[in-house]
């Protein structure tokens, strides 16, 4: 396997071993000297075409713990706001010698374009593209929810899957490439997810994800619930009718003080509320449930960090196998 | 007058029984079986099919304007290489043809190239913008005699102006060809709405937003007593609603791209945007559908829908890329392994789709009329045992992007003539025609 274009291909193997290693790395992160030699003279090429400081930072700190070269480019004032193509820039940067290009990208299959086309040899990570994809995101929530679940378990992560753990990810599923890594991922983890979102918020097709839809986030949260992450949601979705008003969505769809508390009068204590950030305070999330003690909000940005290591390292040594499905595959899932 | 008199022999004729066709002086002099003429040149037809040459109701030239992607000349050649004798240039080249002068520039650029007939399509709004009729009329009564008006590319969407469109028409014959798609369904769409479109991220596309426009523009012809054509058909839904008029006796015709009869949406699963079009590949049920529509008369014609665009235009990430794919070169080839090689229709009812019936649809007195003495000898022979890799490269078009690269398909074509002169012999490019009347 030499990129990461995505969760849906793969392997159980592979993820665990992305996670395992991520769980190494975040030793590292609490030694007094946070480095290790083991890309030491390898360049990775941070290529971010849509402003992203949160998972840019991410990926620059953990290839700066690997003690890789790292050279951030933003299209922002760039030659790409000149016209310069996808292509141009690609095979400008790896002229450069990158060895692996981390690539955000407006463009759903941006990064898929960039490493099968034949344009450069270098390793391609996918840092999130248009409303396809997210995987180092939901590989840092599933290291989250397994280091959850190895803390009420009392035992080490290390090895364990999260079969079994009940998952609500909620808000603009249409357009969101979080939930649908998260949604993949987690079911090769063995979790059952149920999305939650207006119906005009979720994509037709949904019905052959492997995961269940309830339009009522009340609904879904009395079933039961292990993890709720909560997805970003756009104001300015309101002006195309996706729904009638921000307060209206707030009051169906946010998790508001009453949903946190009625946590706890389900008695879900050891329920997590997850959010891949940045938050909307008031609209998908109150300050309260974002500021409670079941918020893992900081936690993911840490592991972010440890799970992008993780994948820089493996990638960039090749110790992780190719997966089995194709892209063409339709039964690949 | 042509150079030489050709004598065919043994060639089955619609795919039927094997037949001699003698080609002189622009016309088929005689059809039968033992046929002799001193001087003639003899093509042994054995195990090929004459069928009359093909008709596209639906080619875009891209000149004048955008001729890095395609000319006149290099469209024509790819059409007679495809065994077309006839072409249909779109009007969204640059300028538009909008007006009797662009029409009449790409009339004569076709009969320049003299590699086909090129019968240009004119506007049916200024600038292809919605916003007020082109001058129709002039456009019919220029020197390109225009018949068929399309905003290809773009909807006629909004409904009054539809209504006037394919009434005035009615005052020289024309057809309105419409691109059937409402505008505030697809804001942004990148590919067909679905399962494939949810897995992928990318922008859908629904079938509801042509079908709704094609339900919408049976029922204004039928109000109004005026001939509707729908471009390029690719749901299953499209497919019942002109069913359902036809039922009725509404006057609507209907097309379908090669390319719709055998691709399907699973391959944007890889991103590449070669497979990006308009309308969008769709999924394998409405594959079957259309086939099935082609076969039984609900669809009309096929047309290619030949989209080049050069390689920067899809050399990129899909929504950047341009939509469109090449066809004249593979349609017959395609057809052929879709509908013939299916058993769902035999060489006669692809001689229909493919050429009585869109020279019926566009007007072409001398296009698309049956192998017989008399007539004007439109003839292309194909091998239909023959077996290829598609080679975009290999190609006469300028564009590079087929979707069918790699594939092998059946079929080719050996000889096109175009009033008896041929344009294409033993597989390759002959020389042009020359012989026009007016």
């Amino acid at each position: 396997m030499k990129h990461l274009l995505g969760t849906e291909s793969l392997s159980h193997a592979n993820a665990l071993a992305i996670l395992d290693t991520a769980e190494e790395m975040a030793a590292v992160g609490e030694r007094e000297v946070k480095k290790l030699p083991a890309l030491r003279g390898r360049t990775v090429v941070n290529l971010f075409f849509e402003d992203s400081t949160r998972t840019r930072i991410s990926f620059e700190a953990a290839a700066k713990r690997l003690s890789a070269d790292v050279i951030n480019f933003a299209a922002k004032g760039s030659s790409v706001s000149k016209g310069e193509s996808l292509k141009d820039t690609a095979q400008t940067l790896e002229a450069m010698s990158a060895d692996a290009v981390v690539i955000r990208h407006h463009a759903s299959g941006a990064p898929a374009r960039l490493a099968n086309s034949g344009w450069i040899d270098a390793a391609v990570i996918n840092a999130g593209d248009g409303t396809h994809a997210h995987p180092t995101q939901a590989l840092l929530d599933a290291f989250t929810m397994r280091r959850h679940l190895a803390r009420l378990a009392g035992t080490a992560s290390t090895g364990t899957d999260l079969a079994g753990l009940r998952v609500i990810i909620a808000g603009d599923v249409l357009h969101s490439r979080v939930a649908r890594s998260n949604v993949w991922l987690l079911r090769t983890l063995g979790a059952s997810v149920t999305l939650v979102a207006p119906p005009t918020l979720l994509p037709v097709g949904v019905e052959h994800w492997p995961c269940t839809v309830n339009y009522d986030l009340d609904a879904a949260l009395d079933a039961g619930v292990d993890a709720v992450m909560m997805l970003r949601v756009q104001a300015e979705r309101m002006h195309n009718s996706f729904f009638p008003s921000t307060r209206e969505y707030a009051r169906r769809w946010g998790l508001d003080d009453a949903r946190l508390a009625r946590l706890d009068t389900l008695g879900l204590a050891d329920t997590i509320i997850m959010h891949p950030g940045p938050m909307n305070r008031g609209l998908e999330i109150s300050s309260a449930a974002a500021d409670s003690p079941r918020s893992t909000v900081l936690a993911q940005v840490r592991n972010g960090v440890s799970v992008r290591m993780a994948a820089l390292y493996l990638l960039l040594s090749g110790d992780l196998h190719d997966d089995a499905a194709t892209p063409f595959s339709k039964d690949a899932r | 007058m042509t150079d030489t008199t050709f004598l065919v022999r043994n060639a089955r004729l619609l795919g039927a029984d094997a037949a001699d066709l003698l080609i002189a002086d622009g016309h088929i002099a005689a059809v039968g079986t033992g046929l002799a003429a001193d001087g003639a040149r003899v093509i042994d037809a054995d195990g090929l099919v004459a069928l009359p040459g093909m008709v596209d109701l639906h080619t875009h030239l891209r000149e004048p304007g955008r001729e890095d992607a395609e000319t006149v000349e290099t469209g024509t050649r790819a059409a007679a290489l495809g065994g077309f004798t006839a072409v249909h240039a779109m009007a969204n080249s640059s300028p538009v043809a909008d007006t009797a002068g662009v029409v009449e520039q790409v009339h004569s650029l076709g009969r320049e190239s003299g590699w086909v007939d090129v019968r240009p399509v004119g506007a049916v709004t200024v600038g292809l913008a919605g916003g007020q009729l082109a001058e129709l009329g002039a456009m019919a009564d220029s020197r390109a005699r225009v018949r068929v008006f399309s905003d290809d590319g773009i909807c006629v969407s909004d409904p009054v102006l539809m209504r006037r469109a394919l009434e005035y028409v009615k005052a020289f014959d024309g057809v309105i060809a419409q691109h059937a798609q409402e505008p505030r369904l697809t804001e942004g769409a990148q590919m067909n709405e679905g399962r494939v479109s949810a897995d992928l991220g990318l922008a859908g596309w629904p079938a509801v937003a042509e079908e709704s426009i094609i339900a919408r523009d049976v029922l204004l012809a039928h109000h109004v007593g005026s001939r509707l054509h729908v471009c390029h058909v690719s749901t299953a839904g499209s497919v019942d609603i002109i069913r359902w008029a036809k039922a009725r006796g509404i006057s609507v015709t209907a097309e379908v791209t090669p390319h719709h009869l055998l691709l399907t949406e699973e391959l944007v699963r890889s991103y590449d945007p070669v497979y990006k079009v308009n309308p969008p590949l769709r999924a394998d049920s409405d594959v079957q559908a259309l086939r099935e529509a082609l076969a039984d008369g609900t669809i009309d014609i096929v047309g290619t829908d030949h989209a080049p665009h050069p390689s920067e235009a899809k050399d990129c990430e899909w929504a950047a890329a341009a939509m469109g794919m090449t066809g004249l070169e593979t349609a017959l080839s395609v057809v052929q392994s879709t509908m013939i090689e299916t058993g769902l229709m035999g060489w006669d009812a692809f001689a229909r789709v493919t050429s009585t019936a869109p020279a019926r649809i566009g007007r072409l007195a001398d296009q698309g009329r049956p192998l017989a003495a008399g007539e004007p000898a439109n003839v292309v022979l194909v091998d239909p045992a023959h077996r290829w890799n598609v080679d975009p490269y290999a190609m006469a078009t300028k564009g590079r992007n087929s979707p069918f690269a790699g594939m092998e398909l059946p079929g080719r074509v050996v000889a096109t003539f175009l009033r008896g002169h041929p344009t294409v012999l033993d597989g390759a490019r002959n020389t042009p025609f020359r012989g026009w009347a007016d």
